[in-house]
C-alpha cells in the first residue's frame, strides 16, 4: 500500500544556492510558479476580448474580481480599497494552489505549514503595521476592551494580546491542516481501490465524492483565509 | 516591508518548526515538518507571491476594473438615454392629449352652433307658419261671419213674408209693411 504521506515529500528539481541560502527549485516551487501562471492566464486571457457582454470565461474572471472586492467592501469598507490588490492576490494564490493540488499527480503546496505560515505572517505583520500607521500608539488600546472594570482588565489584556498573537498560527494551521487531512484521506481511500479488486468500486465511489468535497474545501479555505485577512484589516483600521 | 516580512517570517517559522520538531517521530512522519525544505519553499513563495502581486495590481486588475467601469458607464448612458426617450414620449403623449381635447371642444362648439342655428331657423319658420295660419283663420272667420249675416238677412225676408201671409190668412188683411218689419226685427233680436 502506498504511503499516504509520500505525496507531501519535497523533491528538489534544480539545485540553486543564493549566497548560502538554499533556493533550489522544488516541486513546491514549481507549483507556485504554475499557480502564478494559471492565475495570470485565467484573468488576462479571460479579459482579452474586453467584451461589453461577457462570455463564460470573462464572467468567471469578473466574478472573482467582484467576489473579492465585495468581501473587502463588506468587511473593511471603503478604506480597504487600497489593499484590494493584495487581498485579491492572496485569495487567487491560495484558491488556485488548492485547485491545482487536486489534479492527479499534482503537488499541493498549501498543505505545507511553512507556506501557509509565511502567508499568515505576511498578513499578521502587515495588519499590525497598518494598525500602527493609522492610529499610532492608540492602536494599543485595541487590546483594552472598553466598558470593562479595571480589575477584570488585568485578566483581559493578556488574553487579548495572546489571542492577537495566535492569529497567524490559527490562520496558517487551519489551511495547512485542511489541505493535508483532505489529501491524506483521498490517498488512503485511493490505495484501497486496486487491492480490493471488484470491491474496489466502493472506495472509488468514496474518492469521487471526496474530490467534489475537496473542491469545496479548496474554495472554502481560500475564502476563510481571505475573510479573516479582511477582518484583521478591519480591526487594524477601525479598532473594533 | 516585504523584505522585513520575509525575514521575520523566516525567523518565526524556524522558531515554530523548532518547537514542533521536538517530537522526532512526528517530524519523521510528516514531510511538512522537515526544516531542511523550508528555505527553498519560502524563497520561491516570496518570489512567486510578489510576482503574482505585481501582475495582479499592474495588469490583471486594471483590465477587469476598466471593463467593469466601461460597462457601468454604458449602462448608465443607456439608462439616461432611455429616460430622455421616455420624457420625449411623455411630451408627445401630452401634445396628443391636448390636441384631442381641443378637437373635442371644437367639435362640441360646432355642434352647439349648428344646433342653435337650426333651432333659430325652426323658430322663424314656426312663427311664419303661425302668422300664415292666423291670417287664414281670421279670413275664414270673416267669411263665416259674412255668410251668417247674409243668411240672417235672408231669414228676415222670409220671416216677413211668412208673417205677412200668416197674418193675411188669419185676419184677411195684410199688415202694414212697417209694423211687420218692426215686429220681425224685435223677434229676431229676441232670438239672437
Amino acid at each position: 500500500m502506498a504511503n499516504p504521506i509520500e505525496q507531501f515529500e519535497i523533491k528538489t528539481l534544480v539545485d540553486i544556492n543564493l549566497g548560502g541560502i538554499d533556493a533550489s527549485l522544488t516541486n513546491a516551487g514549481a507549483f507556485m510558479v504554475m499557480t502564478v501562471i494559471s492565475v495570470t492566464m485565467f484573468l488576462v486571457m479571460g479579459m482579452n476580448k474586453r467584451a461589453l457582454v461577457p462570455g463564460r470565461w470573462q464572467s468567471m474572471a469578473e466574478l472573482s474580481y467582484e467576489f473579492v472586492a465585495g468581501l473587502l467592501k463588506d468587511n473593511v469598507g471603503a478604506e480597504g480599497r487600497k489593499y484590494f490588490p493584495f487581498v485579491f492576490t492572496l485569495f487567487m494564490f491560495i484558491f488556485f494552489a488548492n485547485l491545482l493540488g487536486l489534479m492527479p499527480y499534482a503537488f499541493t503546496f498549501t498543505s505545507h505549514i511553512i507556506v501557509t505560515f509565511v502567508l499568515a505572517m505576511v498578513v499578521f505583520i502587515g495588519v499590525t503595521v497598518i494598525g500602527f500607521a493609522v492610529h499610532g500608539m492608540k492602536f494599543l488600546t485595541f487590546f483594552v476592551p472598553s466598558g470593562v472594570p479595571s480589575v477584570v482588565l488585568i485578566l483581559m489584556v493578556p488574553i487579548e494580546i495572546i489571542s492577537y498573537l495566535s492569529r497567524p498560527i490559527s490562520l496558517s494551521v487551519r489551511l495547512f491542516a485542511n489541505m493535508t487531512a483532505g489529501h491524506i484521506l483521498m490517498k488512503v481511500f485511493a490505495s484501497f481501490i486496486l487491492p480490493l479488486g471488484i470491491l474496489g468500486i466502493a472506495p472509488f465511489v468514496v474518492d469521487v465524492a471526496l474530490v467534489g468535497f475537496e473542491l469545496l474545501v479548496a474554495f472554502l479555505q481560500a475564502y476563510v483565509f481571505t475573510v479573516l485577512t479582511c477582518l484583521y484589516l478591519n480591526d487594524a483600521i477601525h479598532l473594533h | 516591508m516585504r523584505i522585513l516580512n520575509k525575514k521575520t517570517a523566516l525567523g518565526l517559522s524556524a522558531l515554530v518548526s523548532g518547537a514542533l520538531v521536538s517530537s522526532p517521530a512526528f517530524a519523521k512522519g510528516l514531510p511538512q515538518l522537515n526544516v531542511d525544505t523550508f528555505a527553498p519553499q519560502v524563497v520561491w513563495l516570496v518570489i512567486t507571491f510578489v510576482v503574482l502581486y505585481l501582475l495582479m495590481s499592474n495588469v490583471a486588475l486594471p483590465r477587469i476594473g476598466d471593463v467593469l467601469e466601461e460597462r457601468q458607464n454604458k449602462i448608465d448612458d443607456n439608462l439616461a438615454k432611455a429616460q430622455e426617450l421616455k420624457a420625449q414620449g411623455e411630451a408627445a403623449c401630452a401634445t396628443y392629449e391636448k390636441s384631442l381635447s381641443d378637437a373635442r371642444t371644437n367639435a362640441q362648439a360646432a355642434i352647439r352652433e349648428v344646433k342653435d342655428s337650426a333651432a333659430a331657423e325652426a323658430a322663424t319658420r314656426q312663427s311664419a307658419l303661425n302668422k300664415k295660419l292666423q291670417a287664414q283663420i281670421s279670413s275664414s272667420e270673416q267669411a263665416i261671419t259674412k255668410a251668417r249675416d247674409e243668411a240672417l238677412l235672408g231669414i228676415k225676408d222670409i220671416a216677413t213674408d211668412v208673417a205677412s201671409s200668416v197674418v193675411e190668412k188669419l185676419i184677411g188683411d195684410a199688415p202694414q209693411t212697417k209694423t211687420l218689419n218692426g215686429a220681425v226685427k224685435a223677434s229676431l233680436k229676441e232670438q239672437a
